[in-house]
């Protein structure tokens, strides 16, 4: 016996199908019976904007003076349409987060923020609040399936208006305003009793079909005086077909939500499953823009997970004319921070995986309704902080565009790009790092 | 009092004069003609001014109106009086889906049938119906009335909110979490004004209709409840 237990024995090993993270699901859901809901995007690996490089410049470019010579930034959003196109100093946008999910004074940061930079942000499910609109000097009104809180004045009120067909959290999907957050001034905004669960529907209740959105656009703009920019929102699913037919309705702009965007509440297997890649939608859409004769004519704005500068460029040299971005901006405004640690250990979780923004108590006063959480957010001070985030993500586009010498943002290219993996090169159709192979379109 | 002619003038210049029109215009009766079935007539109107259609619609004939008075002499394609915030829209002869949906305020009245979505998200529109209305209306509908001469089709309210349903024909069926409830004094007394409202006060009698509302067991999301959605 004794020289039996001093014999080498087989290490502890776990699966790689049933690894400890699903075994604890298994439990949850057993014991619970009920899927996970949380908040925010895919969490799983996924080929992104990280697997691409840039070249720079060589012997057969030259690259411009990184602080002499301009590297223009500027995006003009509705140029197609509409008689009052949007003019942004910056191509990075706030992505639409409603007031219900965020607090005002998230709303209102945003708005701070975004105005500082030059940019637009946007409203969401639930309306447009005054303190939005009075803090954003380009603000998105969406148009959205459940049409909470909407009125024909805010519309009016609006710089540009974003019809919502999807988003890439959950292309496909509604949503769920749980009780916890419809205070008495969300239902009221949204002409519902106080602490029900919201249901946002996943379809518009008047129109189906790309033939009738064309005549919900043409709506839109007969009520705004063909003034306003109309953009269609959608999910990345099908992006070839859903930009074309987008751009056939009639919008001014698409945009274009990944995967890795994010969602006020939604169910986990939705987030991670349902939906493409961001870097696998862009140049599909954008080749459906130029198919029709319309690339820089319908602009193409692109969100999710985009992080930095060189995710901005990356996304610009694959053809969209902007970018938007919404988890980022909750960062910058202190979402997530390791200041609040103890209390984020206290609702079971850590600074830095804090998804449970459905359920409003949110230790950085963002997405929760709870007056004193609310307070520890000041909408001046977070403002800042997006502004800086913004102005750094900018001046880091600029810093590669100039590189690839390049005198504004949009003319980066994908010749400008090699990938580091086979799988984004297929995504990104631009050659694997040190190869010329393009998976999919060019010979070994 | 202008009288236009849509098919030779266009519907953007008589939205763009209807728009222009303030509280205190003396041009307070218009009447279009020819609209040819044209959507978006008289859509995102904003003062108190009476307009008469003569004729079809297409899609959003008074979509998003706030206080004026549009009378359609015909039928209107789909998503009449979509959104309507006050005022009050009357077509005379049918109406496709989703009349009046979503729609917060004033009162939609329509002297035929609808079709199917008729007040889908409805959020306080009070709508009245001659004829019958067709499968899933009232769906998600949040607060307002719609009352209904006739019968209604499949699914009636279903995932119902706060609004009040009253039906003086048959119903083929309801849909989730909207039940029967007792008709009392006081919704008597709502549906008499709605009736009134829409001038068939003493026509119609009120205690011929029952009411349909919420069970309200669809509230908050219970696993339990899986099955009903």
């Amino acid at each position: 016996m004794a020289e039996n237990a001093k014999a080498p024995r087989t290490a502890p090993r776990y699966s790689a199908t049933f690894t400890p993270e699903v075994m604890s699901e298994i439990r949850r859901a057993a014991a619970t019976g009920i899927y996970d809901i949380r908040g925010a995007g895919a969490k799983r690996k996924l080929p992104h904007f990280d697997d691409l490089l840039f070249l720079g410049a060589s012997i057969s470019r030259y690259p411009l003076e990184g602080y002499r010579e301009r590297c223009s930034t500027e995006v003009i959003l509705g140029s197609r349409f509409a008689k009052k196109p949007i003019h942004l100093k910056t191509p990075i946008t706030i992505a639409g987060m409603s007031f219900g999910s965020l607090s005002a004074n998230a709303k209102e940061a945003l708005g701070r923020g975004a105005t500082i930079a030059g940019t637009s942000t946007t409203t969401g499910d639930g309306g447009m609040t005054p303190e939005e609109r009075g803090h954003s000097k380009t603000l998105v009104y969406q148009y959205l399936p459940s049409r909470y809180g909407m009125n024909p004045d805010d519309l009016r009120r609006a710089d540009a208006i974003e019809v919502v067909i999807g988003q890439g959290a959950k292309p496909g999907g509604g949503g769920m305003l749980l009780g916890q957050k419809i205070t008495e001034r969300v239902a009221g905004m949204r002409c519902l009793p106080a602490g029900v669960d919201q249901r946002s529907a996943c379809r518009h209740p008047d129109w189906t079909g790309p033939d009738d959105l064309e005549i919900k656009i043409g709506e839109l703009r007969e009520v705004t005086e063909w003034e306003k920019p109309i953009y269609v929102k959608v999910g990345a699913s099908r992006p070839y077909y859903d930009t074309a037919l987008a751009a056939k309705a009639g919008a001014d702009v698409v945009v274009l939500d990944g995967m890795q965007g994010g969602t006020a509440a939604t169910q986990d297997v939705f987030i991670e499953h349902v939906g493409l890649p961001t870097l696998a939608a862009i140049r599909p859409a954008v080749q459906a823009l130029r198919d029709l004769g319309l690339h820089r004519k319908v602009q193409l704005i692109v969100s999710g997970g985009i992080r930095s500068g060189a995710d901005v460029a990356k996304v610009l040299a694959l053809g969209a004319d902007a970018v938007a971005i919404g988890t980022g901006a909750l960062i910058a405004l202190g979402d997530n921070d390791p200041r609040w640690e103890d209390e984020y250990q206290a609702l079971g979780t850590t600074a830095g995986a804090y998804d449970d923004w459905h359920e409003g108590k949110d230790p950085a006063g963002i997405t929760t309704q709870d007056p004193e959480l609310m307070k520890r957010l000041d909408p001046e001070l977070a403002g800042r902080r997006l502004a800086n985030y913004l102005a750094v993500m900018t001046l880091e586009a600029q810093t590669i565009a100039r590189a690839c010498g390049k005198s504004h943002l949009h003319n980066l290219e994908p010749e400008d790009l090699v990938a580091l993996t086979i799988e984004a090169a297929a995504m990104a159709q631009v050659p694997l790092a040190g190869t010329s192979w393009v998976p999919g379109q060019t010979g070994l | 009092m202008p009288v236009y002619d849509l098919r030779s003038a266009g519907l953007r210049d008589l939205n763009r004069q209807l728009h222009a029109l303030r509280p205190d215009t003396n041009e307070t009766h218009w009447t279009v003609q020819n609209p040819d079935g044209a959507h978006a007539i008289a859509a995102g109107l904003d003062a108190p001014v009476t307009v008469e259609i003569e004729g079809n619609v297409g899609y959003y004939c008074a979509g998003m109106n706030k206080l004026a008075n549009v009378v359609i002499h015909g039928s209107a394609g789909t998503g009449v009086a979509e959104n309507m915030m006050s005022g009050f829209v009357h077509v005379k002869g049918d109406v496709s889906q989703s009349a009046g949906a979503t729609s917060h305020g004033g009162m939609l009245v329509v002297d035929g049938n609808a079709g199917a979505r008729c007040g889908i998200s409805m959020k306080g529109i009070d709508i009245l119906v001659k004829g019958s209305i067709g499968h899933m209306s009232a769906f998600m509908a949040q607060a307002g009335t719609l009352t209904v001469l006739g019968d209604a089709g499949e699914a009636l309210g279903d995932s119902l909110y706060e609004a009040r349903l009253y039906v003086r024909g048959s119903v083929k069926s309801l849909g989730a979490d909207c039940i029967e409830k007792e008709m009392r004094d006081e919704h008597r007394e709502q549906l008499y004004a709605k009736l009134k409202a829409a001038g068939l006060a003493g026509e119609v009698d009120p205690g011929e209709f029952r009411r349909y509302g919420s069970a309200r067991t669809l509230y908050h999301f219970h696993v339990d409840n899986a099955g009903a959605y």
